[in-house]
């Protein structure tokens, strides 16, 4: 029997949605819709991915329109995440785009009788040499594009580009400042009901008695939903859900177990059963004899909230044949897999939309949220609820980043050089999305009277790794091991958040290398830079030092000092380099910030300085602040007051530099800023006050016994 | 009891009928569809709500309807009632002062209760006037400097 050859690959998601016409359709009212599958999270892709149709399309941005995500038509792109966004959802469509254009340009030259190279395009106008034009929206027809792509059509070089490259203002910015209702936590449908979940007080618990009739008598009750230790209640009006909600929570009897790590210091890990894997190992027994003197230290990270500003909301509705729900999931396909199992239903009875939501950083209550609008709005067919996650449902059970440890240890040569690095890493998993894997990744669904099992975790595998994202040194050592310890169990619930690994690892890292600098008598940028060989990492750690006028052995004065922090993050996307300044008052605070990031051929300048900002902001709240705190048996992080995050009064001023490559193709940038920005706020710390701190966070309790 | 309040928004007159402890943020988004104030954490803790009761910024999560009723209450609806958008808004879009969005309506809340007392703030005025404003997306310069380019637009 012969076989069918493999389908060629294809650029990006294009290979897993080979159709033109999944990706864009050319509109007879001079429009162009396009179908990306990734999500705006408020990380301005959308505004990104129409400059990328329109650039290859050769038509002008404000003719863009963008499909909202929904599984009954969008391509399944399955997350967005992991600033994958522009390098695959991106590729896809500028390569459909490209296409589409190629065969626009084969239309009009049959049309208006000439060659392919007698043809120019703008603005959808295609204009003949000799005379002659003809429109896009004139000669598009719904077959022209239905047909698999090829990938044989190269977009447009660099020197070419008009938009790409240049700053687009962001689509969804108008409509946000106006107070528009855009997100889902807006929607509102004829008839809606509000819904609420009585969350058990710990992970564990078990509903052990409820009255319900005391609450169904309240004012506006349609129902109290109970499935095992699910326990949800629906009302008229959104108030009367709340203090419907309020009573449940007092009624229910629960049986709590004490299932928590016995200490919040991360350093439990260590006493966890691992599963051991050696990611990188070079030696060289030469280089290792040189070794003079030896280092050696231990880093930590908390677990660390994504803490959305808008708690986790959905809206469901069952029909005779069809649930829809409306979600601000990152992954509406992968969603959808695992409601249909909870459901026992096909998948394709189920239609998920996406609307945008608050910034999530990753894998925060959306999902689960989603799950709880199904669940409730199965007990009343045809009435759409809306379940809003209250701001402690959303910080007691959001998957939060991992805590984690990293121990390491080198050794110098005479002349400081670095000879041997010897590096261990103490993590859960980072991501328990949903996946698909057999099981179901959605909270509500273990509660149930029936329960489905989580399916297992997955720590993303190398080279973008998860709990080893960014953990083997881009620096060039001659003798190094790195070997990941991955815990297994998972006593505090976690996954994706913003960078993964790369946070802990690149923080732990980068102190130790101003640790080894200080041990060599070097500076941290030339003791970095003597152990780089990569151009474009020297060249971001250079931009950076010169535009904070970085002085060779700066020292901080006793209050004040600046320390720098670098890496490539997933050592394959952007390259950042940050310096910090810290100034150690009454309390600990970063007064300014300067980076420079190298994401190769930049779409959006702004989206992207945007974003390095917002993520160097946010790292310093992490770096400074935050931590979640629990006992034995319960979550004690509920709300702002206990999980403080950075105010306006404490918020440095940034001033980002893009190292631009148009020639070079472009990296995900959304997340390279967390790790640089942690260790150069310890290095500032140790800087100005001479005191290491390798706990994050750096508390103005922990300077204080540092300097005792 | 559910009973009828009559409140003022954004200029014009509405009589609602709820319990009279109701938060107000749910009467202006359930009742009369105003979203633009958000729910942020229901306890007064992050200002993604706020509003202006009588010009002054409140978190509207966190203040009954009852104490509402005959007083002006502006929204961010209320700030571009024709349309054209009010400096503070158009500011935000020329700085590109947002990320997600979802703290941004209850920030500009706030500005404007500081401009329309403070018509040139200092730096450190609008830090303070934001005490009881969030935003986790990390926007905190961009927002400072949308609300400096509004003041120097209002005062042209
Ligand atoms: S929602 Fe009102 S202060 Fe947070
Ligand atoms: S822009 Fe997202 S919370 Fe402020």
């Amino acid at each position: 029997m012969s076989q069918t050859p493999a389908p060629r690959k294809l650029p990006g998601n294009l290979n897993t949605n080979r159709r033109l016409d999944r990706w864009l359709k050319i509109n007879r009212d001079g429009t162009v819709t396009a179908f990306p599958g990734k999500v705006e999270i408020g990380q301005g892709i959308l505004t990104a991915l129409a400059q990328i149709v329109a650039e290859e399309l050769d038509v002008a941005l404000e003719r863009i329109r963008l499909a909202p995500a929904d599984t009954t038509y969008s391509p399944d792109e399955g997350m967005t995440s992991g600033s994958q966004s522009i390098t695959d959802g991106g590729a896809a469509l500028r390569y459909a785009a490209a296409e589409a254009r190629d065969l626009l340009l084969q239309r009009a030259a049959a049309r208006l009788g000439v060659s392919l190279e007698q043809l120019s395009v703008a603005d959808g106008v295609v204009k003949a040499r000799s005379g002659g034009s003809v429109t896009y929206w004139e000669i598009a027809t719904d077959d022209l594009l239905a047909r698999e792509a090829t990938g044989d059509i190269a977009p447009k070089p660099a020197s070419l580009h008009t938009i790409i490259g240049s700053p687009a203002p962001r689509r969804d910015i108008p409509a946000k400042v106006s107070g528009a209702p855009i997100y889902v936590h807006d929607l509102d449908l004829p008839g809606m009901l509000h819904g609420r979940v009585a969350r058990p007080p710990s992970y564990d618990a078990r509903l052990a008695g409820l009255d319900e009739a005391e609450v169904r008598a309240l004012p506006g009750v349609v129902a109290v939903v109970r499935d095992g230790s699910f326990l949800g209640v629906i009302a008229g009006r959104e108030e009367q859900a709340i203090r419907a909600l309020t009573r449940l929570k007092r009624i229910a009897r629960w049986e709590e177990s004490t299932v928590l790590p016995e200490t919040p210091d991360p350093r439990f890990l260590l006493r966890e059963v691992t599963e051991d894997q050696v990611i990188s190992e070079k030696q060289d027994a030469a280089a290792g004899a040189r070794a003079a003197k030896t280092l050696d230290a231990e880093y930590t990270r908390p677990y660390i909230a994504h803490a959305s500003i808008g708690p986790s909301c959905a809206v469901a509705r069952f029909d005779p044949d069809r649930c829809t729900v409306w979600t601000h999931s990152q992954g509406i396909f992968p969603l959808r897999r695992d409601l249909a199992g909870v459901l026992g239903v096909e998948e394709n009875c189920i239609t998920a939309i996406h609307m945008d939501g608050a910034g999530c950083y990753g894998h925060n209550g959306a999902d689960d949220a989603a799950l709880d609008a199904v669940l409730l709005a199965r007990a009343v067919p045809g009435r759409p609820v809306r379940v809003q996650w209250t701001r402690e449902d959303e910080f007691n059970w959001e998957p939060y980043g991992p805590a984690m440890v990293v121990k390491l240890k080198a050794g110098l040569d005479t002349q400081g050089n670095v000879v041997n690095w010897t590096e261990d890493i103490w993590s859960n998993s980072h991501s328990t999305r949903p996946n698909g894997l057999g099981g179901v990744n959605l909270l509500a669904a273990w509660h149930l009277a029936r329960p489905h099992p989580p399916s297992p975790p997955r720590n993303p595998p190398l080279p973008g790794g998860g709990s080893h994202r960014n953990a083997i040194p881009i620096y060039e050592f001659p003798n190094e091991r790195v070997t990941n310890r991955l815990v297994k169990r998972m006593p505090v619930r976690v996954s994706a958040l913003r960078a993964l690994g790369a946070t802990a690892n690149v923080f732990a890292i980068e102190s130790f290398m101003d640790e080894l600098a200080a041990a060599a008598g070097a500076d941290p940028v030339e003791f970095r830079l003597r152990h780089l060989k990569d151009a474009r990492a020297r060249a971001v750690i250079e931009t950076v030092a010169a535009k904070a006028g970085w002085r060779k052995g700066e020292k901080g004065d006793g209050a004040r000092g600046r320390g720098i922090g670098f890496a490539r993050y997933k050592n394959g996307a952007c390259y950042v380099a940050v310096i910090v300044e810290i100034e150690a008052g009454n309390e600990l605070s970063v007064r300014r910030a300067w980076a420079a990031i190298d994401a190769g051929l930049v779409i959006n300048p702004d989206g992207i300085i945007n974003q390095t900002e917002g993520g160097i902001i946010q790292t310093v709240s992490w770096a400074l602040k935050e931590a979640v705190r629990y006992d034995r048996s319960r979550i004690l992080t509920s709300n702002w007051d206990d999980y403080p995050i950075l105010t306006f009064e404490e918020s440095p001023q940034v001033e980002v530099t893009i190292v631009n490559r148009p020639e070079l193709p472009p990296l995900g940038a959304g997340e390279g800023t967390q790790g640089p920005t942690a260790a150069a706020i310890a290095n500032a710390i140790h800087n100005a006050l001479g005191v290491r701190l390798r706990d994050m966070p750096f508390t103005r309790d922990r300077v204080l016994a540092a300097l005792a | 009891m559910s009973v009828t309040t009559t409140i003022q928004v954004n200029g014009k007159s509405h009589s609602v009928a709820a319990e009279p402890d109701t938060p107000l943020l749910y009467i202006l988004r359930n009742d009369l569809k105003l979203k633009g104030a958000r729910f942020g954490c229901g306890l007064g803790q992050c200002g993604a709500c706020t509003v202006l009761v009588d010009g002054k910024p409140v978190q509207s999560c966190d203040f009954p309807l009852s104490a509402a009723a005959g007083k002006a209450v502006t929204t961010i609806e209320g700030l571009a009632p024709d349309g054209k958008l009010h400096p503070l808004q158009q500011a935000f879009i020329d700085e590109q002062a947002a990320q997600c969005g979802y703290c941004v309506t209850g920030i500009i809340m706030a500005a404007k209760a500081l401009l329309d007392t403070h018509s040139r703030p200092s730096d450190a005025e609008i830090r303070t006037a934001l005490k009881g404003n969030l935003c986790r997306c990390g926007t905190h310069q961009r927002i400072l400097r949308a609300i400096h380019r509004a003041a120097k637009e209002i005062a042209k």
